[in-house]
């Protein structure tokens, strides 16, 4: 942007703040530096679209009218809609603003808190955002963290492509969304699946492409009685913290550490000349602990339960049947 | 956002901020703004240049320079930043939230407090429509190992610890320098100069299994250096060797969870990917442990070798079972 063109917006900015009255656009011509210089009338009237434009996108609220029905169209800023209001943070609470400004991975996210901090600084808060934290957390998000979000706020309707994770087909979905959700890192739209005429979860990460509203802003409305938060809980699941079986392993002495520091040795045996310890295991998801267990191959026996050996040594055995191993 | 772009917002901002501080020194602005103190003096030559209709000397804003400092004397009805934009507001709390649910960082009701703040000041610009919760996934014991590095981390004092090699399925004593304390992905890390490996290392706090803070003062070399996350925690490097695996669409996870190029899709719903590992002993785990549902195809070696851990995991299995007959 060159410099002439700074100092006009900020002499706009300026002159519709100080204004009581709509300045029309012909009265803006004739007071701010800087539109003298268009050429002609059309020339100057595609600089104040511009200009009017740029100031839309930075927030600021231009409001249009006139006094009476006689009298032309004029613009004006009012202070009230204008101004941040009064803000004062206590020392403990401007780090906390310090430290999220730069949570975000995406430099999109990063460059609009960063815009906050400017005017929360404006506004005589002491920000200081070179301190230098001794835990440093982030947050990730997805490309299509941006588009849903301005859907739920406008209450639009999204349709986007969406991969489960098991398979290759891409669907095209079209949700009702009533929020974005951050669960355990995580991030989630939740809505009303029209396709399914129910309410669904889809996780970022699996949206392929582009996120493309359709329809009015102010369609979607989100029910009263949902909360979003225990919605994703329940559908992600695996928060059972109760140990479904407990296992008897047998480990060959001095290997499968990471099975060990979950267990209890109970005993010590001997299998085919190899030392080892029998030990006692809490298992919370079976399937995953055969899977688990498996990939310790020799390592690792199970003693009992029956239905846990059997689901190891068919793993095994699908593996040396040439399925894990060969082409 | 470019350069120029950011140039109104900042002009915008500058008078009240200069106002809320008379006499500050312009390199301290201009870092506040991150910008040379070269641009920010021609921000203020700008401003200097504008005011209100009439544009006579009593119009224009007008500021005094003393020395490297600078106040405001008049601001032509500047006195207040823009209010935030939703977008701003948005990016903010959210963060803000991120960090309320995540145990540790900062005292959550400073957090909270600050939350309570911006979004009464940003008025109709309150984000909603975003909700986050648990930002850390954590048992108690990786709760009390927390405390513990965060204990080290603010008297400066070395940790000894036993610690899970999960690449290695080791157990391992080692004394760390503490660096940081990381949050990524909802885990929990230690990053320290680790004395027995001479490097800086990640530590998965729910893979200490046991950790006391010394006496000794944390004394990380002068090269030690953050590590690089912007690639995640797990950054394959070219030394690295590389495998190719057919996922079965059950085993289809896989190529989310871990560091992946995905190559083709295959009939049946099969996905062939290709994927760098740092510990062979650990991709031969992997794929046993997905028992068939992931074929290796590169290299031989690999697939040898998990062929044969299978073969020798059903032989022990078979004398297992003969003695326990008897």
């Amino acid at each position: 942007m060159s410099t002439a063109r700074a100092e006009r917006l900020v002499n706009l900015v300026l002159a519709l703040l100080s204004t009581r009255q709509y300045l029309t656009a012909e009265r803006i011509r004739g007071i701010v530096p800087g539109y003298a210089d268009a050429a002609s009338t059309e020339a100057f009237f595609r600089m104040f679209e511009r200009d009017k434009a740029e100031l839309r996108e930075l927030g600021i609220p231009l409001e249009t009218g006139s006094y009476s029905a006689f009298d032309p169209e004029g613009y004006r800023i009012a202070r009230r809609d204008y101004e941040l209001g009064d803000i004062d943070l206590a020392p403990d609470e401007a780090t906390a603003v310090a430290l999220a400004a730069r949570l975000w991975d995406s430099p999109e996210l990063t460059g609009q808190a960063h815009g906050a901090l400017v005017k929360l600084r404006a506004a005589g808060v002491e920000v200081d955002d070179q301190t230098h934290a001794m835990v440093e957390p982030r947050v990730h998000t997805e490309p299509a963290f941006a588009p849903l979000l301005a859907a739920v706020q406008n209450g639009q309707v999204v349709r986007f492509d969406y991969r489960r994770s098991d398979s290759p087909d891409r669907l095209t979905r079209t949700l009702e969304p009533w929020g974005v959700v951050s669960w355990r890192a995580r991030w989630y739209v939740v809505g009303h699946d029209r396709d399914r005429d129910a309410p669904r979860c889809f996780r970022l990460s699996r949206i392929s492409g582009e996120v493309r509203a359709i329809g009015e802003p102010g369609v979607v409305r989100r029910p009263d009685e949902v909360d979003l938060l225990t919605f994703v809980a329940g559908s992600s699941g695996r928060d059972d913290r109760s140990p479904t079986t407990t296992a008897r392993l047998w480990l060959a002495e001095g290997r499968a550490a990471g099975i060990r520091r979950h267990a209890r040795v109970v005993g010590a045996r001997t299998v085919d000349g190899i030392d080892g310890d029998v030990v006692e295991i809490d298992l919370y998801h079976p399937e995953g602990a055969a899977d688990w267990i498996a990939g310790h191959g020799p390592d690792a026996l199970v003693l009992e339960p029956d239905v846990l050996a059997k689901a190891v040594l068919d793993r095994l055995e699908r593996v040396a049947g040439g399925g894990g191993g060969g082409r | 956002m470019s350069a120029a772009t950011d140039r109104v917002p900042r002009l915008l901002a500058l008078v009240p901020y200069l106002l809320a501080r008379p006499g500050i020194r312009i390199d301290q602005a201009a870092q506040d703004f991150d910008v040379t103190p070269k641009q920010l003096r021609r921000d203020l030559e700008l401003l200097w240049m504008c005011g209100l209709p009439g544009y006579g000397p009593g119009d224009l804003i007008d500021l005094s320079f003393d020395g490297d400092t600078v106040s405001v004397t008049f601001d032509a009805g500047m006195r207040r930043p823009l209010r935030l934009t939703g977008a701003e507001a948005s990016a903010l709390v959210i963060a803000l939230r991120a960090l309320a649910e995540t145990p540790g960082v900062v005292d959550t009701d400073a957090v909270h407090r600050a939350i309570a703040k911006i979004e009464a000041a940003a008025g109709e610009a309150e984000p909603a429509g975003v909700v986050v919760g648990h930002g850390l996934r954590e048992g108690e014991r990786t709760a009390h190992t927390r405390e513990l590095v965060r204990q080290a981390l603010q008297e400066g004092r070395a940790v000894r610890m036993r610690y899970y090699t999960a690449s290695k399925d080791e157990m391992t004593d080692r004394t760390v320098d503490p660096m940081r304390l990381l949050i990524v992905q909802a885990v929990a890390y230690l990053e320290g100069w680790c004395r027995r490996a001479e490097a800086v290392r990640l530590f998965r706090l729910d893979r200490i299994d046991h950790i006391e803070v010394t006496d000794e003062q944390a004394a990380p070399p002068p090269h030690a250096r953050h590590t690089d996350l912007s690639e995640g925690v797990f950054s394959p490097r070219e030394d690295h060797p590389e495998a190719e695996l057919v996922l079965q669409p059950d085993a289809r996870w896989v190529a989310e969870y871990y560091p992946c190029e995905e190559l083709a899709e295959l009939d049946g719903g099969r996905l062939r990917v290709r994927m760098r590992y740092g510990d062979e002993s650990w991709m031969v785990r992997l794929v046993l442990g997905l028992g068939g549902r992931a074929a290796v195809e590169k290299p031989d070696e690999l697939a040898v070798a998990v062929r044969e851990r299978a073969a020798a995991g059903l032989a022990r299995a078979r004398h297992l079972a003969l003695t326990q007959d008897q």
